[in-house]
């Protein structure tokens, strides 16, 4: 069947959804798995979130996740994207944050994965994503999010993170890469985040960056992630996470956004590209379906804009249920 | 695709090639229950096997580099490859321009990659200034085919801070934004250049010529965002001599006169209103003719009227400029 037509009868395909989650790795696309190789735990952290969100995570055997993921632990605390490989800040992350999916932070050694992330705190305040020394405010995010779930912020120089943050904010009101970077949509949530998870939101121009936000709504109702770019569906998650943080949300059409995402669907195998009709991966599944969860989507569970976690398990983290 | 290359050129397995018969692959471990399995294809298993036995057992060997090579070949994204490749590329003393040359190539499919910004500018570091000029070369290709390339700009930045570089680089933004005035990268790299160049005396030294660069963009395309920003940026920590330049409210005006294409025009004089411009006859009359040829009933308060034509012609927005409304000071 035609899929713009199955589209128009409506909604989000969440059952085609969860099967696509569910067999994705057994795809024979060969390209696509050699590339995945390397970042099978951001792979599953996508995947695992996606499926959180539509209420099916217990579909997943916990232990044998588990197991594979402290598998990825390197002797100096950090994470490797898969078994065998080096350890880097983003799986590092990933891994923290599919072990809070299924409240098995206790399987962690806690000081060990602090001190690997603060070991990449740099001199000026920024974070290297690993022992090269390659830095950008994408490691910031990390460093901070992944000691915040793990009530360790104390063990880094939170005043000097900020100020590198800050030195990264652009006369748009965005935030780049590094000081001078332009500003990018993804760039900015993670720099929003940051800020938001260290109390410091108040170094925020929230009117001037909230407009730039909302330009990036364009008229097919989807949010691309600098001017002049097309429309994705990642930057639903980067823009709208942004924008609620700064409590800017209700300035863009969420309705023409929650279609936009909708059209990105594939209705036959499951599973949202970036634009319509065009080839579905994991990543903006997640990015997708996490974007309708930030829009109130009825039957998703609601996700955190800073954490990027379903809310229920941001709340076991602090509050303990 | 990428890694289909590799094969048209007929590649021999390792275990078939003599100076690789004392080497024992060692397989992929995926755990005892492996979450679910991947299905790889052949070479590509083949050489990760090779690669994990010279990577546990460290040898840093020419051997080993061209291996690192093949599996980057395969998957230029594999950090653990990259990584040992600059152990490799250490230990070894070799020249490092052969490595920008041998990352030349990768580049070119693969300019998105992470790995290889990264392991470029860990070589180009270790050159020095001498690596600047063919740096700046190497990105000003990675943008003629794509102008916006975050990693490219990202890395040219860094260039120009670390190894230097600096004289033609305000004529490289013109020249870019003589191609593509809607280039935002090269409009933030102009802002980069004009605030930062150790050659040029600063933001208020270069402001009158930037302004006039600046307005005559705009009025060729009023509806590009990015100027519009930049004029903004332009005085950057001086409000009062951004509210007062004549040349700022003539702009909005010039546009707004032509009615079409003046949704940036409209909000920059909204936002002179808010920091105290005083309104002239003109700039009311101009607005009142926008409302004549819209639907919008007049208002008295200059500011107001701003506020509903943009709702009406910005209507995906129309919730942000109602909230501009409802921010306004009294009596503009
Ligand atoms: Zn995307």
């Amino acid at each position: 069947m035609e899929k713009s037509n199955i589209q128009k009868m409506g909604g989000l395909a969440a059952e085609k959804h969860i099967q696509y989650i569910l067999t994705v790795e057994k795809r024979k696309d060969d390209f696509v798995s050699v590339v995945m190789e390397h970042l099978r735990m951001s792979g599953a952290y996508w995947g695992l979130t996606t499926l959180d969100l539509l209420e099916k995570l217990d579909t997943v055997d916990v232990d044998e996740v588990v197991s594979w993921v402290m598998k990825c632990q390197h002797e100096s605390g950090g994470f490797g994207g898969n078994i065998g490989h080096d350890p880097h800040i983003l799986y590092t992350l990933s891994a923290v944050q599919v072990l809070a999916l299924f409240d098995k932070l206790n399987v962690l050694d806690i000081d060990k994965v602090t001190n690997y992330v603060a070991g990449l705190q740099n001199e000026d305040g920024s974070f290297s994503g690993d022992i090269w020394g390659e830095v950008d405010t994408r490691f910031s995010y990390i460093a901070i999010c992944c000691l915040s779930i793990l009530h360790r912020l104390n063990k880094i120089n939170v005043e000097k993170a900020v100020s590198y943050i800050v030195s990264c904010k652009n006369l748009d009101g965005g935030f780049g890469c590094t000081p001078g970077g332009e500003s990018h949509a993804g760039q900015i949530f993670c720099c929003v985040a940051a800020l938001s998870l260290t109390g410091s939101l108040h170094h925020i121009d929230k009117d001037l960056l909230g407009w730039w936000l909302c330009e990036r709504q364009v008229k097919s109702g989807g949010l691309n992630g600098r001017p002049e770019k097309l429309p994705d569906v990642c930057y639903s998650w980067w823009v709208l996470s942004s924008l609620i943080m700064i409590d800017r949300v209700h300035w863009i059409n969420k309705e023409k956004l929650v279609k936009y995402i909708l059209d990105c669907q594939d209705m036959e195998n499951g599973g949202i590209s970036d634009r319509p009709d065009d080839a579905v991966d994991v990543y903006h599944t997640y990015f997708g379906v996490a974007g309708l969860s930030l829009l109130e989507y009825p039957g998703l569970k609601a996700i955190d804009p800073a954490y990027a976690l379903p809310v229920d398990v941001v709340n076991r983290i602090f509050f303990g249920r | 695709m990428e890694s289909d290359e590799y094969e048209v050129m007929q590649r021999v397995p390792l275990r078939e090639r003599p100076e690789w018969s004392d080497v024992t692959p060692v397989p992929q471990d995926d755990g005892p229950n492996p979450v679910v399995p991947i299905d790889y294809k052949p070479e590509f298993v083949e050489t990760m096997d090779y690669f994990r036995a010279i990577y546990v057992a460290d040898e840093r060997s020419s051997r080993a580099l061209n291996l690192t090579a093949e599996a980057i070949s395969f998957n230029p994204g594999n950090y653990t490859v990259w990584h040992f490749r600059r152990l490799v590329l250490e230990a070894l003393d070799i020249d490092l321009q052969d490595e920008l040359d041998f990352i030349n190539n990768i580049a070119m499919n693969n300019s998105k990659n992470y790995q290889i910004w990264h392991h470029r500018r860990w070589v180009a570091e270790k050159l020095g200034t001498d690596a600047a000029d063919k740096e700046l070369e190497f990105t000003k290709k990675i943008l003629s085919a794509d102008a916006k390339h975050y990693h490219a700009w990202s890395h040219r930045q860094w260039v120009l801070l670390a190894l230097g570089g600096w004289e033609d680089e305000l004529d490289y933004c013109r020249e870019l934004l003589e191609e593509d005035i809607f280039n935002n990268s090269a409009w933030n790299q102009r802002y980069f250049v004009i605030t930062r160049s150790p050659l040029l005396e600063g933001l208020e030294a270069m402001r009158e010529s930037e302004v006039s660069y600046t307005v005559e963009a705009i009025l060729a395309h009023p509806e590009n965002e990015s100027p519009w920003r930049y004029l903004r940026g332009l005085y950057k920590g001086d409000i009062q001599s951004w509210v007062n330049d004549h040349q700022v409210s003539l702009l909005c005006l010039r546009v707004l006169n032509t009615k079409s294409n003046f949704v940036f025009a409209l909000s920059t004089l909204l936002d002179l209103l808010c920091h105290g411009l005083q309104p002239t006859q003109e700039a009311k009359d101009v607005v009142a003719a926008l409302e004549m040829s819209g639907t919008v009933e007049p208002d008295s308060d200059l500011a107001k009227s701003v506020c509903f034509i943009l709702e009406h012609v910005d209507p995906i927005r129309a919730n942000y400029w109602r909230w501009r409304k409802s921010k306004l000071p009294h009596a503009t």
